[in-house]
């Protein structure tokens, strides 16, 4: 692959990968970053032990398009629940959530139920998570 | 984006809205910012700006956490630009510096915006000006600006910044022979970082050295030790920046720097759209294997005759 320059006006798409809780588990989501940095993206890591406000604030500042959270603790059930709220109380509904980690099955469909977009569960092939990231939030554009 | 758009931007960022703030700054980043600096531009210029650079690792993030707590403590609201680089083979950026300002996220008076080079030279991206801008323009007092991890000659920082710092660690003293050009040019302020080292002494006083044999006129760099991680010399170094603000201020060297800094944003807003007319010329034009001549078919094809 040759290096080249990016053009003016190519926007590449800015995604929050966060670690949230008493987790400190951060394997996982550094080979995502890895892998949507390596597609092309910003990716913005907060570091572990993050609350969901200062994830949701994250987001705001850096104009994310999407936050995708890690969650390898068990916590799921409370913490994707308080990310969404903020992100409802912050009035930015409209970046993408979506999430992974050691979810049971039924707790991804209650998740994505409340709404985080997708659920991605050990052994998700990192191109599929890619794919995902870059239809989901290929809508969320400057216009938006 | 329309015109109503536009303005609903720019009334929400009036009205102290940070979305867009933010969204303003990813306009600008993507070349399509000048409507909302228009409209801005002239709230700003109460900000100080201070760059923080240096090499790889030596610490800069973490001394511009230290400085933002010390200016929160101040009571000034803050902004933090802190620029990475962006894979050339990809485009894509991991921006990593957030981490050491986790403290800060929540402090609705601290507005942190981490920025990708995009391919941009010199130690910052291309919208890094037009951001500063922005966040001063929002009321924002106190900018922090933190490069990528600059080599030699990363020095476009001290265009933009009112007080640049160069920070260092101890046992980069050697390459201090080499470095008098470029990046040591540019310091304000010196930081010797890692100030627990054994070797931090000997740092100092190669670089006071340094300073002995280069001529100032007017502000002679200072050359502070801190150890940012514990806070340690960080009221030193904030002392530092406040007299080299004063010096600014009383000897009219700030509006020499403020008319720098605007002609430096000209050139490279007028440099970018000539490059980018290059560009298209180049896609079209014919290759003969004769560079000057493509050239000159390129600048003709733009009315410029040489």
């Amino acid at each position: 692959m040759a290096a080249t320059t990016p053009s003016a006006r190519e926007r590449p798409l800015r995604v929050v990968v966060a670690k949230a809780g008493l987790d400190g588990h951060d394997r996982g989501a550094k080979v995502i970053a890895r892998a949507l940095r390596d597609a092309g993206m910003e990716v913005i890591y907060t570091g572990l032990f993050q609350s969901p406000e200062q994830i949701v604030q994250t987001a705001i500042q850096e104009d994310a398009d999407g936050i995708g959270l890690s969650i390898l603790s068990g916590a799921h059930m409370t913490l994707f629940p308080l990310v969404i709220e903020q992100l409802r109380a912050q009035g930015a509904q409209d970046v993408v959530f979506f999430g992974g980690g050691t979810i049971p099955p039924d707790d991804v469909a209650a998740l994505k139920k409340l709404g985080v977009r997708e659920v991605f569960t050990p052994g998700a092939p990192l191109q599929d998570i890619v794919d995902f990231v870059k239809r989901a939030c290929a809508r969320r554009t400057l216009v938006n | 984006m329309t015109e109503q758009r536009i303005a609903d931007l720019v009334n929400a960022f009036r009205n102290g809205d940070a979305r867009a703030l933010a969204r303003a700054i990813s306009l600008c980043e993507s070349g399509e910012g000048a409507p909302v600096v228009a409209a801005l531009h002239a709230l700003a210029g109460n900000a100080a700006t201070v760059g923080i650079t240096g090499p790889p690792g030596v610490g800069k993030s973490t001394l511009c956490a230290a400085l933002v707590r010390k200016a929160r403590s101040a009571g000034r609201r803050v902004g933090v630009i802190s620029v990475d680089p962006s894979s050339p083979f990809s485009h894509g950026a991991l921006l990593g510096d957030r981490i050491r300002l986790a403290e800060h996220f929540t402090d609705p008076n601290v507005f942190i915006r981490s920025m990708a080079s995009r391919g941009h030279l010199g130690g910052l991206a291309g919208a890094t000006a037009d951001a500063a801008l922005l966040m001063d323009a929002f009321g924002l007092e106190f900018i922090a600006i933190e490069t990528v991890g600059a080599g030699q000659n990363e020095v476009e920082i001290a265009e933009l910044a009112q007080t640049t710092i160069v920070a260092l660690q101890p046992g980069s003293g050697d390459s201090i022979q080499v470095l008098k050009a470029g990046i040591l040019e540019i310091a304000d302020v010196f930081v010797v970082n890692k100030s627990d080292h054994p070797m931090a002494n000997q740092l100092r006083r190669e670089i006071r050295a340094m300073l002995g044999i280069m001529q100032y006129e007017g502000w002679v760099p200072e050359v502070v030790a801190t150890q940012a991680l514990e806070g340690d010399g960080i009221d030193a170094l904030w002392e530092a920046i406040e007299r080299h603000a004063l010096f600014l201020n009383e000897s009219g060297e700030i509006e020499r720097r403020r008319r720098e800094r605007f002609a430096h944003q000209v050139r490279a807003i007028a440099a970018g759209r000539i490059r980018a007319l290059v560009e298209r010329a180049i896609a079209t034009g014919s290759d003969d294997g004769d560079p000057y001549a493509a050239a000159a078919r390129a600048l003709a094809s733009l009315g410029i005759q040489e």
